[in-house]
């Protein structure tokens, strides 16, 4: 089912708008994740459209039908809570099946159907137990049982992992990315975990005080933020910044200077900028040709790299490493990264004043080095 | 398997002492309750066995069994030359008056407590912050003025005025007992039912009101029990013999100073709490769960 949100505006309190003027579409079969801050209103969306709320101005269209005056139960949509919300004095099979239930299905196709739902989430096992008597895990799939045992034309999820440990989260992930492929529903998850919302999601829409601030795939949000916002948010670790400014094209960073006229918005762009580089577009050495200097704060060790934190100026600048170097604090180093990887900000609006990135260019580029030792190896081998 | 092996190493004769010394403090705590509870307990044991027995030696060892003083559960009791109204009549309205009262009571409350709890409506904070107030007035400050109120509307002498006049008093602290349970019901249970199917009213019966149970159990317990032993509206508006409940009929056997029967006021009192032990002992379950407060892990 195609989902728009025109205009919508929703106050809680008559002073502020907890929603301002959103626009939202969704395509059908699609999986987007609404991602922000808590507070930022992403589940009052959500809420919004399933029925909970309405919204005080504007229009929520199903498959371009307009449904703000539908009731929720009308709507056929199917929600998991990040409180699970589950029924506690009923058992796992009258959970799962209480839905139908509301749709007079009788009795024993019912049963039928919440045992098939109930297996598609393997919870043959718990059927006639009370959620009390289950796990935080086995509670959760109980509610994406209950969500879509109706064969519900949308999908809500309300934070549905974040009562999860760390394995299960990653198992649960997988789980639910596969039920969506599986019934090819139009899906919408709300999270304030960006990483979630990266692995999941077709889309993202990144909010903030009840605004979209950039709606893009994954792969767009990592590589063309359009604010430092964005940037900010997207990615782990999070991207280092820089203090500098442009001149006649020129960006001044550190005692360095790097032309950017070509790829500015606006050739005449002068002003304070704010420089972006992600960890992992910084190398040790001096390959790239924006060339750094610092001292080592400390190093992490992860296993697969050492993350380092170097000071340069008075701004901490985190990157990765091979993890066998002996890297110690109070080293002086030398570092660098490529112009191209660079993302820009105006010091004020905050707003992208370079280019869009080409994706496709970055693919080519990165399949290329992929393909390489591959290919090696193989001849190897042959 | 660490407990076992000291077991064995242990003396028998130290490991008494040990635990003796370790039960000690529980030895004296029921000790000491167990005192203090002893005249009440001994007075009911005196209750029961003045109603079965003709005399009291020196006040307290029971002589020569008789029912007699039971009598008037078979024949009306005739006292200062009249003769009272049956038992049963009695036991009949207090029975009516306290079960009425627990349906309406329940039915209101669980209703307003609802409103309260979940509906943004103008004057909500106002209804919740002056309840309290309503019930802080004693019945007896309001006699005069319910009975000028009843006598007006044609509910003088009648059961049914006194049960509106009782549960209208009963009402603010039964809506305020039974809103905390629905504040405990999370809105996401409620939503849930909402996305599930149901429409709001249906929500509020199929989810909302089971996990309420034992909040409407607790206040039909309180409502019936004090329904129950109501005796001050009961004894101001209600004249006739046929109206009387059993608080007002053991009133009567005890006008008269000079003519208390006291074995047979002891048998009456033991059948007035027959009802109420009974009906404690098959809620007792729920009345526990109060305590621990309405719903688990919703």
């Amino acid at each position: 089912m195609k989902i728009e949100l025109k205009n919508i505006t929703k106050s809680f309190d008559k002073k502020t708008n907890t929603i301002d003027n959103l626009n939202l579409s969704i395509e059908d079969g699609e999986f987007i994740a609404l991602l922000g801050p808590s507070g930022c209103g992403k589940t009052t969306t959500m809420l919004m459209i399933a029925g909970i709320y309405k919204p005080d101005s504007g229009d929520i269209l199903f498959d371009g039908q307009r449904v703000n005056e539908v009731e929720p139960k009308d709507r056929n949509v199917g929600m998991v809570f990040q409180s699970y919300a589950l029924y506690p004095h009923m058992t796992v099979l009258d959970n799962i099946a209480f839905p139908l239930k509301q749709q007079k299905v009788k009795k024993e196709e019912r049963i039928q159907r919440a045992k098939e739902a109930a297996a598609t989430v393997h919870l043959e096992q718990y059927l006639h137990r009370k959620p009390g008597e289950l796990s935080g895990g086995q509670q959760q799939r109980v509610a994406l049982a209950r969500a879509i045992v109706k064969n519900p034309r949308l999908l809500l999820l309300d934070e549905p992992m974040s009562n999860l440990d760390e394995r299960l989260r990653i198992e649960m992930r997988s789980e639910i990315s596969r039920l969506q492929k599986k019934l090819g529903i139009t899906t919408i998850l709300v999270t304030h975990d960006q990483q979630e919302a990266m692995t999941l999601a077709d889309r993202i829409a990144v909010m903030k005080d009840g605004q979209i601030i950039q709606y893009d795939t994954p792969m767009a949000l990592y590589y063309q933020p359009e604010n430092l916002y964005v940037a900010r948010f997207i990615g782990t670790p999070p991207m280092n910044f820089l203090h500098g400014s442009v001149n006649n094209g020129i960006l001044h960073l550190h005692n360095r200077k790097l032309p950017l006229e070509t790829r500015l918005l606006t050739k005449s762009y002068n002003g304070d900028v704010i420089v972006g580089i992600r960890p992992h577009d910084i190398q040790l050495g001096s390959h790239g040709d924006l060339q750094l200097e610092g001292t080592i704060q400390f190093v992490e060790t992860i296993g697969h790299a050492k993350l380092i934190n170097v000071l340069v100026g008075d701004t901490m600048i985190r990157f990765f490493t091979n993890p066998f170097l002996d890297l110690v604090p109070g080293m002086n180093i030398q570092f660098s990264a490529n112009s191209s990887d660079l993302h820009i900000f105006d010091g004020k609006t905050e707003k992208r004043i370079l280019k869009k990135k080409d994706l496709k260019a970055i693919r080519k580029s990165n399949a290329v080095n992929q393909i390489l030792p591959h290919a090696a190896d193989s001849k190897k081998s042959g | 398997m660490d407990s076992a092996q000291a077991t064995v190493t242990i003396p028998r004769q130290k490991s008494r002492i040990y635990i003796l010394k370790k039960r000690l403090p529980y030895f004296i705590a029921y000790g000491v309750l167990g005192i203090t509870t002893l005249p009440i307990i001994f007075m009911y044991l005196w209750l029961f066995l003045n109603s079965f027995f003709q005399k009291m030696k020196f006040g307290i060892i029971p002589e020569s069994f008789t029912l007699e003083n039971w009598s008037f559960l078979w024949e009306p009791i005739v006292y200062r030359g009249s003769e009272l109204p049956s038992i049963w009549t009695a036991t009949w309205n207090s029975f009516v008056f306290a079960g009425t009262m627990t349906i309406l009571e329940v039915l209101i409350g669980v209703m307003s407590g609802y409103a309260l709890s979940r509906i943004q409506f103008p004057g909500r904070k106002f209804i919740l912050t002056t309840t309290m107030l309503l019930h802080a007035f004693p019945s007896i400050s309001l006699l005069i003025a319910v009975f000028y109120i009843l006598n007006f509307f044609g509910l003088y002498d009648s059961l049914f005025g006194v049960i509106l006049v009782k549960t209208a008093l009963q009402i603010p602290m039964t809506t305020w007992i039974i809103k905390g349970f629905f504040d405990d019901v999370p809105w996401d249970v409620e939503w849930a039912g909402l996305i599930d199917g149901c429409s709001r009213i249906k929500v509020w019966f199929q989810i909302v009101l089971p996990l309420i149970k034992p909040g409407i159990a607790s206040i039909s317990i309180f409502s019936f029990l004090s329904g129950w032993s109501e005796f001050l509206l009961l004894y101001t508006f209600i004249v006739s013999g046929d109206n009387i409940t059993l608080a007002s009929f053991l009133q009567k056997l005890t006008s008269d100073p000079n003519l208390v029967n006291y074995s047979l006021l002891g048998a009456i009192s033991l059948f007035y709490m027959i009802p109420v032990l009974i009906f404690f002992i098959f809620t007792q379950k729920s009345l526990m769960q109060v305590s621990s407060g309405g719903i688990k892990n919703a």
